[in-house]
């Protein structure tokens, strides 16, 4: 089989397993639809391997394959195929996607196992990694914009899965309302190439661009910013960041889904995918690494302050992903990729060790209330730590090859972009600080009365509440359900947490500077039109960088340390000393109360005024009010002369007749 | 016989009951001044016909008549009606139709 033939393998298995789930979920009994939805992401994955195997036959200029199943849209002399790209990048992406969402899967057979939408969270799933998979196989913008769209949709789905409970519900219109604004930049994006380049194949696009456009030309860079605008939505950048936080109102491995795997790093793959047109708009470019590093340094500086376990993983993706995007909007694509692919094993991880936690706590998520966890559930403390010192990079796991390389790339292109790496550090230096601030609080110091009853082997279960409010609810549906065995106490969790923990140990010798260059090697076909080969670091300024990153690691994990265990009650000092900058960083920088009032609240008003005045005084009162106030007018004599009395009636009849009569009488002469 | 005296005599008859349709409040009599009204018409037509020797006017007089008994019918149903529901016999006190 040729590998584009395994890349519509990829594509047919999660399709296939959403419909049988979808359509047969009566007749599948217990757990059944979970190992369903996980063999069908499993055979992807081993098609994805398949496609590998497939692409590394062929010689390296002929890595770039493209298949059309039919056309999809037919006008005059333009076309649009349903047609997948199989290149180094989308199969690396498949790779990546597929081997993370097979864990996840996995994880969630076990962890959704007593939710009474079982099957339907096995059917979302299935549908958002075949969306993921459409989006990344993509050999045109339409197919892109349609598995994009669907990426959002799925998102939706999953993030109000437990549509009973309101800020659930709420989560899910932000997610989606954020990513359709994205939605509308791409789309736009794409027309603007349509328009000036004739085609929309991405290889078409990308041979053409460099004639149809010079460097820097303003339609290039508009369509470039808008490109961005969709990435930065579906990757939760600045400004339009706010709904991944709140989407942690899924499930946990919901969670782990779109941090890891699908969804945000669709728009890392994104600038990926049309680099060339980046590289003819370098302002464009040079606006996306700006805005990543922003981005990575506002969501470190919150995930040091927010105290829900979950938010604090989510705050370290939007950073984590602000070093992604600023890696392949510097032309460092293979070191974007590669930490694209150990932040997806360690965030995973990181999610099921709190999906552990919180099965174990019975649904509450605050780490103030957390402490303790490290004898009682020694398996997840472990994982957890492990998918921690990646995070934080610390030497030889994966996030310190990964993440050190971007900015390795960024000191070596000088000027500007020295300022990018060194910013990058501080991110760095925050990174492994609340790393290590979650694990200090959740897992030591005295144990929690939770913990205590589960090193005795009971698993506590909590009265159904919103994590969020602390409300009570009758959620009916969902997590903690009143049977609920999470807790690191099923093998399917173990086997998918222990898989990750060893990819994130081990995922970063495949870039070791000097040694190993698997990643950039294999995905060179799809970057070789690249200008900046030249900008890539020595193996020497890598590994300087290397001993850098690693320093301010452990001097972040032992500041956290000396913050968390040798000098409990810092935090709470320093909380107190400055409550303004504690306040600040708790509520996000107030992102949220700003964008309700700039958008919110004047939509709110503009709504309420149009209630009032136009609908109705004008509508109601001018309109509707003024026709029917015309016709009362109008129709007052005819009612006055229904008195009611048949005497009257007769007497108008006569007299109408005698009138007729008289009439007549007097015009026949 | 010249036609005018029976069209000055239909004339008062049918005068005679649109007064009385028009000032009655008793239906039954209401019903009868209708008759005399019809009746008066009856009486026109047939000069008419004989004025003119043709027998049209005539066979409308009868058609007349049989529309006649139909209305009798309808408006004594109706008093029978008005009676069995323990209502007057009063048409001033049907005035449901005010506008």
């Amino acid at each position: 089989m040729s590998a584009t033939t395994y890349g519509w393998l990829v594509l047919a298995f999660p399709l296939a397993g959403m419909l049988i789930i979808t359509f047969g979920w009566r007749a599948l009994p217990g757990r059944l639809p979970g190992w369903i939805a996980t063999s069908a992401i499993f055979v992807a994955f081993l098609a994805s391997i398949g496609a590998l195997i497939d692409l590394l036959d062929h010689p390296e200029e002929e890595r770039q394959l493209v298949d059309s199943l039919w056309t999809y849209a037919a006008t005059a002399g333009f076309n649009v195929d349903l047609a997948i790209l199989v290149d180094p990048l989308a199969v690396f992406m498949c790779l990546v996607v597929t081997g993370v969402s097979f864990l996840i899967h996995l994880y969630s057979v076990a962890y959704m196992g007593s939710d009474r939408g079982y099957a339907r969270y096995f059917a979302y799933l299935n549908y958002f990694v075949f969306s993921m998979l459409l989006l990344v196989l993509a050999a045109n913008f339409v197919i892109l914009i349609i598995g994009w769209a669907f990426v959002g949709a799925a998102s939706y789905l999953l993030i109000s899965y437990w549509y009973r409970r309101a800020t659930a519900v709420y989560a899910g219109i932000k997610a989606f309302v954020i990513n359709v604004i994205g939605d509308v930049g791409l789309v736009v994006a794409a027309f603007l190439i349509l328009d000036n380049v004739g085609s929309l194949d991405f290889l078409p696009v990308f041979e053409q661009a460099g004639d149809t456009f010079s460097t820097n030309d303003g339609t290039l860079v508009a369509a470039c910013l808008l490109l961005l605008v969709g990435a930065f939505a579906k990757s939760a950048q600045l400004p339009l960041h706010t709904w991944l936080p709140d989407a942690m109102e899924g499930p946990t491995p919901v969670s782990a889904l779109i941090h890891a795997a699908t969804m945000v790093t669709a728009g890392v793959y994104l600038i990926a995918r049309t680099h060339p047109l980046f590289e003819l708009a370098p302002t464009a470019a040079d606006i996306g690494a700006i805005i990543g590093l922003a981005t990575l340094l506002f969501a470190g500086t919150v995930a040091l302050a927010v105290t829900d376990l979950k938010r604090v993983i989510a705050y370290s993706t939007i950073s984590q992903i602000g070093y992604m995007i600023m890696g392949v909007s510097i032309a460092a694509y293979g070191a974007g990729l590669f930490h694209l692919m150990t932040h997806a094993f360690f965030k995973a991880l990181l999610f099921m060790g709190a999906g552990s936690v919180i099965g174990a706590m019975a649904g509450i998520q605050d780490m103030d209330r957390m402490g303790g966890f490290r004898r009682a559930m020694p398996f997840t403390f472990i994982t957890f730590t492990v998918g921690a010192l990646a995070l934080a990079g610390f030497p030889l796991f994966a996030g310190f090859f990964s993440k050190d390389e971007i900015i390795a790339f960024e000191l070596n292109r000088g000027g500007g972009y020295s300022v990018l790496g060194i910013l990058g550090y501080v991110g760095a230096f925050l990174t492994a600080f609340y790393s290590f601030r979650m694990v200090f609080r959740v897992f030591y110091g005295d144990p929690v009365p939770e913990a205590v009853e589960l090193e005795d082997g009971h698993i506590a279960h909590g009265e159904p509440m919103n994590p969020m409010t602390g409300e009570p609810e009758d959620t009916d549906v969902g997590f903690p359900g009143p049977e609920h065995h999470v807790a690191e106490r099923e093998w399917p969790m173990k086997a998918a947490m222990g898989t990750l923990a060893a990819l994130a140990i081990v995922g970063g010798s495949l870039s070791v500077p000097g040694l190993t260059d698997v990643i950039e090697k294999f995905l060179e076909p799809t970057f070789e039109d690249s200008r900046f080969h030249d900008t890539a670091p020595t193996d020497g300024a890598e590994i300087l960088g290397l001993v850098v990153g690693g320093a301010l690691s452990i001097l972040g994990i032992g500041l956290a340390w000396w913050v968390y265990l040798r000098q409990p009650g810092t935090a709470t000092r320093l909380r107190e000393r400055l409550p303004r900058l504690h306040g600040f960083l708790v509520n996000k920088w107030y992102f949220d109360e700003l964008y309700d009032a700039l958008f919110a609240r004047p939509a709110a008003t503009a709504g309420a005024f149009s209630r009032r005045v136009i609908e109705t005084d004008f509508v109601q009162g001018t309109i509707v009010g003024g026709a029917t106030g015309v016709v009362r007018v109008g129709t007052s004599f005819a009612r006055a002369i229904q008195t009611g009395y048949l005497r009257a009636y007769a007497l108008l009849l006569l007299l109408g007749v005698a009138g007729l009569t008289l009439y007549f009488l007097l015009n026949s002469s | 016989m010249d036609v005018t005296w029976y069209l000055v005599l239909s004339a008062f008859v049918f005068a005679i009951g649109a007064a009385g349709v028009i000032s009655r409040r008793n239906p039954l009599v209401v019903l009868l001044c209708l008759e005399l009204m019809l009746n008066a018409g009856n009486l026109a037509l047939v000069a008419f016909s004989r004025m003119h020797g043709g027998e049209a006017g005539q066979v409308f007089a009868l058609i007349v008549m049989v529309i006649a008994a139909c209305e009798v019918v309808i408006g004594l149903g109706i008093i029978v009606a008005m009676y069995r529901n323990r209502l007057p016999i009063d048409i001033d006190e049907m005035s449901e139709l005010r506008g």
